[in-house]
């Protein structure tokens, strides 16, 4: 018998375009598999050492999470190892990965980091847009990562089974106004609701 | 802008200007701009938040029993006090009235968040500020033991546990990973303590770490599922069942004696712990004064925990509810948030556009209009501001005002609004005035930045207490055979009025929070927000007058100009939103908090 625990970790702020990527990740593996009892699915939003935890708790934590290390907006990496820390503070891009670099230091420093991390990332396209939703070129790279997530889980000796049929909604990970098709569904029209942000983060150059 | 003279301050700001520049974002963030003088003194301070904040706009046509849910996502601190925050606007709005204990299940969910951030704040967020880590490495482990022995009867405080923590102390530091311990100004003469008060520090820094994630156990077990738990208008979306098993559905008696045990241990962790190191640290820094800024004069708090359901008067509050302005200790104002005169927010020095920015707006009549302009003497960019022109526009942050005035709000306006009212809060009085004895300094001494880290403390002393209360009562309803925990009776939108509006609000951990809801034809209509760091970090008004932020750096001396670690000590402890902003890194594992001395 296989016992590894393993933490599915999405993380990010669903209300700031790309940064959603993480939550819709687990949201939507959820949706369509499920797991053995070892596997825990979680919604990390942009909590910090809440995460503590659970991510003591794990053997093998994967984590899917948007990352700008400078590629074309889309692209997926896959990070193993010693290297995740490095990359979730990759760019200044959002104070969720401070605080989630913070988690994963404070477990190694109680000795309980897991054993096996893997990072499965997305170069963002857009986040600047308070209350929008995916980029298409990033919404595309949902089902590769689900795919990259299933194999960790296959190796780790706790194969995804898919669900038939829709998800109780006890079983949903995020709230039901959040799911995605609803969030973007009511999203009030850009007349309602300015959506630039602050120009200083657009990752403009310096004029 | 020169020199003038605002509520009681001379900002000057044609000395050295120093920028403190956390650059990320999320979760609100900010930046500070100092002008010292040639002894390095702070002779003017600008803060600015750096994020436009669009919550109220992003909320406009959705059902409001939903609200809660997108609230709880504007912050990775303050989750459930927003969404709490909500779902009390709301009910307000429709006059729904909920059971005895949906009211005692908030109360302990929000107790509990108290103490488990306050906790985390304090030896997580904020000790590094008065803790130097590596003097820890210099500590004699067996003076250490009899150091932590002589304050507190905590077991863990044998020469031998402190020596294996400095040994893990010495590997982290040897490794060059100093993980947390990374952007940390070691050796700086703002230090203060020997080092074995900094290694006993470390020690509770790293058991706190440990105990921390019990706490939030109580909002797994409430809330259904953590880190964001659930939230319902009308009540708590959980059942009781006392006979149940089994780990999935209605709270049972086995959860509820996990509750009971989490409370008991929080008491012992911070009556042994967290206090004893709070006055330990306190008595190193008793002489280092600075930072009260507006705390001496303008106070304010909206109060929380109501003791009686639906009742949100001021009898009924347990964190006392008042205003105090111009330093007159001997009067409590009531507040009233429906009131257009009290709760203002102006726009003279943010980046918002109101018809007339001579005049503040209620939030019930809140705009939003973002207006991004920079003043003429703006050193920089729209895209890479070098330096801010306070002169004109310079925040994301609105700056809210009570009757005009720039108010503090947080556990420091908490705790003197306890203290000043014995009556009433007896045992927050008692808290207040043991800590003032025991580092024999005058009452005087609560406003500044020590004042305002200690406040925090005995505040969590006093919501220990608080919790254990509202637990036995809980446990009596429930003996009683009452098991109530949501009134549904206006769930159905074809029950609420074709227009309604409500106020809900609470006291986040780091201060007053509010939420304003206009609901029309059972859809949000306009939703307004003024959150506590709006309040303290907020901008100048139209008559110049400066936020909380701002005047508790002034008249600051800074040791050294490149490290700036009394202005990072004196904003940490307000637990601003942006606290771990501060220790962002890059992939080199380089601090990319920038400071600038120009």
């Amino acid at each position: 018998m296989n016992s590894k625990r393993v933490l599915v970790l999405g993380i990010g702020n669903l209300l700031w375009a790309d940064e959603g990527f993480g939550v819709r990740c687990v949201e939507a593996l959820n949706a369509g598999w499920q797991f053995p009892p070892q596997v825990r699915l979680m919604d990390g939003g942009t909590q910090g050492l809440y995460l503590l935890p659970y991510v003591q708790e794990a053997d093998a934590l994967l984590v899917f999470d948007a990352v700008d290390y400078g590629d074309t907006p889309g692209d997926l990496r896959e990070v193993l190892g010693e290297q995740v820390p490095r990359f979730m503070g990759a760019k200044k891009m959002s104070l969720h990965q401070t605080g989630f670099q913070e988690v994963l230091m404070a477990a190694e420093l109680t000795g309980k980091l897991p054993a096996e991390l893997v990072l499965i990332g997305v170069q963002p396209e857009e986040l600047e847009d308070y209350g929008g939703s995916l980029r298409d070129v990033v919404k595309a790279q949902l089902a590769p990562a689900l795919q990259l997530a299933l194999n960790w889980l296959d190796r780790w000796g706790a194969p995804g089974v898919p669900r038939d049929g829709r998800l109780a909604g006890a079983e949903a990970i995020t709230d039901a106004a959040l799911a995605i098709d609803v969030y973007e569904g009511e999203r009030p029209s850009a007349e309602q609701a300015y959506r630039l942000g602050d120009t200083r983060f657009l990752n403009l150059e310096p004029t | 802008m020169g020199v003038y003279e605002t509520q009681g301050f001379k900002l000057d700001n044609t000395g050295k200007r120093v920028v403190v520049d956390p650059v990320c974002r999320i979760e609100g963030h900010m930046r500070v701009e100092v002008n010292l003088d040639s002894n390095n003194v702070i002779r003017n301070a600008v803060s600015t938040g750096t994020m436009w904040r669009g919550l109220e706009v992003i909320l406009k046509g959705r059902d409001p029993r939903d609200a809660w849910a997108f609230v709880e996502r504007i912050c990775g601190v303050c989750t459930g006090t927003h969404a709490l925050t909500s779902v009390r606007a709301v009910e307000d709005a429709l006059s729904i009235k909920i059971p005895d204990n949906a009211n005692i299940i908030r109360n302990l969910m929000q107790l509990n968040l108290y103490i488990h951030d306050h906790l985390v704040h304090f030896y997580h967020l904020h000790a590094l500020d008065w803790v130097d880590v590596v003097s820890a490495l210099k500590a004699d482990p067996k003076a250490t033991s009899t150091l932590a022995q002589s304050i507190s009867s905590w077991p863990l405080s044998s020469p031998g546990y402190f020596r294996d923590i400095q040994n893990r102390l010495k590997k982290f530091v040897e490794s060059g990973q100093l993980g947390p311990f990374m952007n940390g100004y070691w050796g700086n003469p703002a230090y203060k303590l020997p080092p074995e008060a900094n290694l006993m520090a470390v020690a509770h820094y790293l058991e706190a770490l440990d105990f921390q994630k019990e706490i939030v156990k109580v909002h797994t077990i409430f809330g259904g599922k953590n880190p964001h738990p659930n939230w319902l208008v009308g009540g708590v979306p959980c059942a009781i069942n006392l006979e149940g098993t089994g780990a999935v559905g209605a709270i049972n008696m086995e959860r509820l004696n996990l509750v009971k045990s989490i409370i008991d241990r929080c008491t012992e962790f911070v009556e042994q712990v967290y206090i004893p190191d709070l006055l330990a640290i306190g008595s190193f820094y008793k002489g280092w004064l600075y930072g009260g800024g507006i705390s001496s004069k303008n106070l304010l708090s909206y109060g929380d925990i109501p003791n009686i359901a639906n009742d949100y008067s001021t009898n009924s509050l347990l964190l006392p509810r008042g205003a105090i302005i111009d330093g007159k200790l001997d009067e409590i104002h009531p507040v009233d948030l429906r009131d257009p005169e009290q709760v203002q927010e102006f726009v003279a020095h943010s980046w918002y556009k109101y018809p007339d920015e001579s005049k503040g707006l209620h939030p019930f009549d809140g705009v939003t209009e973002p207006n991004f302009v920079l003043g003429p003497n703006t050193k920089g960019s729209k895209t890479n501001i070098q330096e801010l022109d306070e002169g004109a526009k310079y925040s994301w942050i609105k700056a809210p005002r009570w009757r005009g005035h720039a108010m503090e709000v947080g556990p420091l306006a908490r705790m003197v609004m306890g203290y000043l009212q014995p009556k009433q809060f007896p045992e927050i009085h008692g808290l207040v005035d043991g800590a003032l004895k025991k580092l024999d300094v005058p009452v005087t001494a609560l406003f500044s930045t020590l004042g305002r880290t200690a406040a925090r403390g005995l505040e969590t002393a006093y919501c220990v207490k608080l919790q254990r209360e509202q637990f036995d009562k809980l446990m009596t309803n429930l003996k009683n055979g009452d098991l109530n925990t949501a009134n549904i009776e206006k769930w159905e939108p074809a029950t609420w009025p074709k227009e309604a509006r409500g106020v809900g609000f609470t006291e986040a951990p780091r201060g007053a929070l509010g939420h304003w809801v206009t609901i029309k034809d059972t859809k949000i209509d306009n939703y307004q927000c003024v959150v506590p760091t709006t309040w303290n970090g907020g901008p100048r008004d139209h008559k110049g007058q400066i936020g909380a932020f701002e005047a508790s750096l002034m008249d600051t001396p800074v040791a050294k100009a490149d490290e700036p670690l009394e202005i990072l000590r004196t904003l940490h402890s307000f637990d601003p939103c942006l606290a771990c902003s501060t220790h962002v890194m890059s992939p080199d594992g380089q601090e990319m908090t920038s400071v600038k001395v120009r």
